[in-house]
Formats: structure tokens, sequence, C-alpha cells
């Protein structure tokens, strides 16, 4: 429970960036411009790590459980000395816990990237 | 040094030539870059600022030789590493016309017959930067790119377990060198001068070193370097067509699977090279929320590592 008031973080996050999109992007040429551009693109992946991220950091975590790991840092050092899912039904439940999480990064990051996943 | 004094120098640099229209261009993190005209020419001043450990003299020799080779690159008509003549290592370069922004080479209408002669134009500078006699560059040192990065990200120290899946994958898979020559080692989209007409010049040459001529061919083909677009070299050709020109030019047959690996190893270099970028902003070095935006995405990289690794790209 917080004990702030309205607007929550998203929201106040979204009026920032609706306040770009609509007065300074219109105002602002060049460089500013390209600059305005990425400011709406960090307000945006922020208001959606502030919508999912919470879901997420629990599965991420529950991933890690299963494959017996509490962090990303214990499980890279893991794989990197070797003996960590290098062949079979362990290699491939690895692979698959891994690349989920990084799923998840992308959809906070840039969602459209998994849209244009060929893949 | 006063504005007069500086154009002075350069004037005695350039066998008296009459120096005006001096103007600052950019400042880089590593270097200052300058136009001006002489003799109505237009020449761009590169100066080392101070701090920077590279060597300037060495970037020299290798857009010499390239510029000997038959390389699109520009001319080097002055430069020296001792600080004497202006304050700080320099070159003095032709000045090239053209556009660099990867952006508007991909899409603007301007760009249309460039983009279809680009891939074939990329593989005969390779070809004939590749063909570069490693003696004519003695400073260039021999690196082993994946120890390389291993030790960076290291350093940087924020592990992730798809790297380590890739550098697995990578050693499990790294092909037997297929020659040792001079690898521009940043040759990709962004660093190329582009006319109406087609390259116009390789730029860049920081990263220059003695390695596997593959390296250049797989890193013009990260999916970083194709800025959204579909198309697999630099965003507007296919391996195909690259693979041929680079053979027709060269005579060297190229090996798509080697080529491959390297962009395997382009993508893990970029999402490692993604957090360089965020910790330069994090550290204070240079304060920018772009910088810090481009942290988020390693994971664009670690997807892409996933469908390489899958067999799936």
């Amino acid at each position: 429970m917080i004990p702030h008031d309205v607007p929550t973080a998203r929201q106040l996050v979204e009026s920032v960036r609706e306040w770009i999109e609509r007065d300074v992007l219109t105002e602002t040429t060049g460089r500013l411009h390209f600059h305005a551009r990425v400011a709406i693109n960090v307000l945006a992946l922020v208001e959606r790590e502030l919508e999912i991220g919470p879901g997420q950091a629990d599965r991420h975590r529950e991933r890690l459980r299963v494959l017996g790991f509490e962090s990303d840092e214990e499980l890279a050092a893991a794989i990197r000395s070797g003996g960590v899912g290098e062949s079979g039904d362990e290699a491939i439940a690895l692979r698959a816990a891994v690349w989920a999480s990084v799923r998840d990064k992308l959809a906070v990051a840039n969602p459209k990237y998994l849209d244009a996943d060929r893949g | 040094m006063s504005h007069d004094d500086f154009a002075a120098s350069l004037s005695s640099l350039l066998s008296g030539a009459s120096v005006t229209d001096v103007r600052r261009l950019s400042g880089g993190a590593s270097r200052e870059t300058w136009q001006f005209s002489a003799d109505g020419r237009q020449l761009i001043l590169q100066r080392q600022r101070v701090g920077d450990g590279r060597d300037m003299g060495s970037e020299v020799a290798v857009l010499r030789a390239a510029h000997g080779a038959g390389v699109a690159v520009p001319e080097v008509l002055a430069a020296a590493t001792d600080p004497g003549a202006l304050g700080a290592a320099f070159m003095v370069l032709s000045h090239v016309e053209g556009e660099t922004i990867a952006r508007k080479i991909l899409r603007d209408d301007t760009y249309s017959h460039a983009r279809e002669q680009l891939t074939t134009d990329c593989a005969i500078a390779a070809a004939r930067l590749h063909a570069i006699d490693p003696a004519a560059v003695p400073s260039l040192v021999a690196t082993d790119q994946l120890q390389l990065y291993r030790e960076v990200l290291d350093t940087v120290g924020y592990p992730h377990p798809t790297f380590e899946l890739a550098f697995r994958w990578l050693a499990a898979n790294k092909p037997a060198p297929t020659r040792s020559c001079v690898v521009h080692g940043d040759f990709r989209l962004g660093n190329l001068m582009v006319g109406p007409d087609g390259l116009r010049a390789v730029l860049d040459w920081e990263l220059a070193h003695i390695g596997d001529p593959m390296e250049d061919l797989g890193w013009i083909c990260v999916k970083a370097w194709r800025f959204g677009s579909t198309k697999p070299v630099a965003g507007v050709g296919d391996y195909d067509t690259l693979f041929a020109a680079y053979r027709t030019e060269s005579g060297v047959e190229v090996d798509a699977d080697i080529v491959r690996w390297w962009e395997v190893l382009g993508t893990l270099k970029w999402g490692i090279m993604c957090i360089m970028q965020a910790e330069s902003h994090i550290s204070g070095a240079m304060r920018s929320h772009e910088l810090a935006a481009i942290g988020r995405r390693v994971c664009e990289n670690e997807h892409d590592l996933f469908l390489a690794l899958d067999g799936r790209w």
C-alpha cells in the first residue's frame, strides 16, 4: 500500500510524455526534436515498466528458482564455468527460461521488436 | 590559441594556402572536428583531445594505406602526432560531400539509386582494404575479438546469462581464420559517407586492427546496423550480392557460415557496447538520456542471439 495521492507514478510520467508529444515536438527541429523523440520513448518505456514490471519480477525470480539460482549473476557465472545446461533437456529448459525473461525485457523496452520477429 | 593563430598554423601546414571559414563541426569525446577552406578547397581537421590515449598516427597510416589501395576514403593532406603545430595530434583530410545518417540513407528519395549500389560498393571497399599489406601499417596489432569482448564485459561488470550462452556457442563453433588482414573494425552504416551515386568514403578507422577479414563482412550485417530495414547488408542488400561482389573484386570465395559466426559475435559485441554506452551516462562521463536509453537495447541483441543460436535468423 502506497501513501501517495493521485496521479499514480505511471500517470505522472504519462502526463509529461503527452506534453512533449503535444507541445515540444511541434516546436522543435533537428537535434532538439530528435532528443525530444528519445525522451518520449524513454518515458513510454517507464510507463510500461511501472505497469507490467512487478509481475515480470515475480516470474523472473521463479524461472531462476526452478533452475536453482537466485540471480542472473549466479546463473551467468554457472554457465561460464560449465556444467549447466550443456545438453539435452537441461539445455532446452535453460535456453527457454533465459529467453522468456529476455522477451519480458523487450515487452518493456521495445515491444515492436517482438512484433518484427521473423523467427 | 587564438582564431587567427589557428588559421595561420593551418596555413603553414598547407604550404601557405589561404585559410578561411574555419568553423567547429562537432566535439566528440576523443577528438574535435573542424571544417575550413584552403585556397577555396574544403578541408576537414580532426584534432585529438587531451587525455585520449589512442595513437592517431596509426589511423593516419591506415588511411594513407587504404587510399593507396583504392578504397574510397578521405585523402590525408597533413598530419602529425607531436603537439608542436596545433597543440595536439591532428590530421587534415579532404572534405567528402555526402550523408552518414542511416535513417536518411535508408529512406530519402535522394539515395534510392545509392541504395541499389551500396552493397556492391561496400564489398569492393572491403575487398580492397583487406588487400592492404599489413606490413605497410606496422602499428596495427592482431586482436582476438572473442577474448577482447570477454574482457570488456568483465570490466564493465554486468553479467548476462544470454551473453554466456552466446560466448559458449561462439567458442564451440569458432572457425579457423580465413586470412590475416588489415580489418576496418567498425565497417557499418553510420560510418559510411554516401552520396546519391553510392559509397563516397569509408570513415572512422580508429578500431582498425589485424584479424580475419570476415569480421568486417559480419559486422556490416548485424541487425542494429540495418536500422529497422529487413535487408541484411547495411539495411540495403542481401548476402549473396555482398559475397559475389567481394569474390569478383578479391578473388576470394566467401564462406557464408564464417560470416554468420562473425555476425553472431557482432551481435554480442553490440549488446556489450549498449551496456558501455549506458554506463558512460551512469558513471557521469557523459550525462545523456540518449546514452542512458541505449542500455535498454541490450535485450534486442539478446533476442537476436537466441534466434541465431536456434538457427532461425
